[in-house]
């Protein structure tokens, strides 16, 4: 778990010191891009073979849509006290 | 978060293989995949460490910009605090975990799968996957009913480039910096926040 970061965070360094590599930059994106692909390839391979989760994938669904329906009404409901406290007044200034 | 089609066209690619069962036994069973995260996570790092965008946005500009991700944590985290006891066998951690995602469902359902389940990496997918499509879809009576920040929040780590069109268009062009910065500030933060919150 922590691995993830504490990765993370070497990488982050190592690119701050390469930032003008503009040829690195390009071919660490499409790395990127394509490792993501990858692994959400595998992560599909692993699911489809899962006969529990293809069964429940129903059941999956309906949980994800209300972690983000919470998460989205909490977001809309704070950005609107922001949004009036910090900035709607200094906008009509 | 570019090519969201891409992507979902790969996890459902994937999918089918999975469960049509015509790959090999060795490709299924992969515990070389923790590895394929940890290359991943390096390389992402080193993108954020080489992107001074956010850096360059940030110049210029009145620090209250700040407020703005902070609102979409802070609000994702109050809103699924509440939601979570309507879904039975979820914790609370977990239900976190998935919002932590903020809509930047490749990296964190990819994180949760690797370091905790399987199980909660869907539920991540398909939760952050949603949270994109609502924005795209209520943008405009977002900012009707909640303000002007409101489609920026919610679409959390997308707000700088999938949702950025629209956010721009209902929101007003003098919202597009403040998208964008918030979008990167979550993109960044998005890996911590995720891997801590499982590990909890």
């Amino acid at each position: 778990m922590l691995i993830v970061i504490a990765v993370m965070a070497i990488g982050i360094v190592i690119g701050y010191f390469l930032r003008h590599k503009a040829l690195l930059i390009k071919i660490n994106n499409k790395f990127t891009m394509w490792a993501i692909y990858l692994l959400l390839f595998v992560l599909g391979v692993s699911i489809g073979a899962n006969e529990t989760i293809m069964k429940n994938l129903p059941i999956l669904g309906l949980k994800a849509l209300t972690i983000t329906f919470g998460g989205v009404v909490g977001s809309i409901f704070l950005a609107w006290f922001t949004y009036t406290k910090f900035f709607k007044n200094k906008e009509q200034e | 978060m570019k090519g969201s089609i891409t992507i979902l066209c790969f996890f459902s690619v994937g999918l089918f293989f999975g469960y049509s069962k015509v790959l090999p036994d060795f490709l299924i069973k992969n515990d070389y995949s923790s590895y394929a995260l940890y290359f991943l996570m390096f390389l992402v790092g080193i993108g954020v460490g080489t992107d001074t965008k956010a850096f360059e946005v940030l110049k210029g500009f009145n620090f209250k910009i700040i407020l703005i991700p902070l609102t979409t944590i802070v609000g994702t985290a109050l809103g699924i605090s509440l939601i979570f006891l309507f879904i039975p066998n979820l914790s609370f951690r977990e239900a976190q975990a998935v919002g932590a995602g903020y809509g930047y469902y490749s990296l964190s359902s990819i994180i949760i799968t690797e370091t905790y389940s399987k199980t909660l990496g869907v539920i991540a997918l398909l939760s952050n996957v949603m949270r994109e499509i609502i924005t795209l879809l209520l943008a405009p009576l977002m900012v009707t009913f909640f303000g002007k920040i409101a489609p920026v929040c919610s679409g959390g780590a997308t707000s700088m480039d999938t949702t950025l069109p629209i956010i721009t268009s209902v929101s007003g062009k003098e919202f597009a910096i403040i998208s964008l910065f918030h979008g990167i500030v979550l993109t960044i933060l998005v890996p911590f926040i995720v891997s801590l919150v499982i590990a909890l």
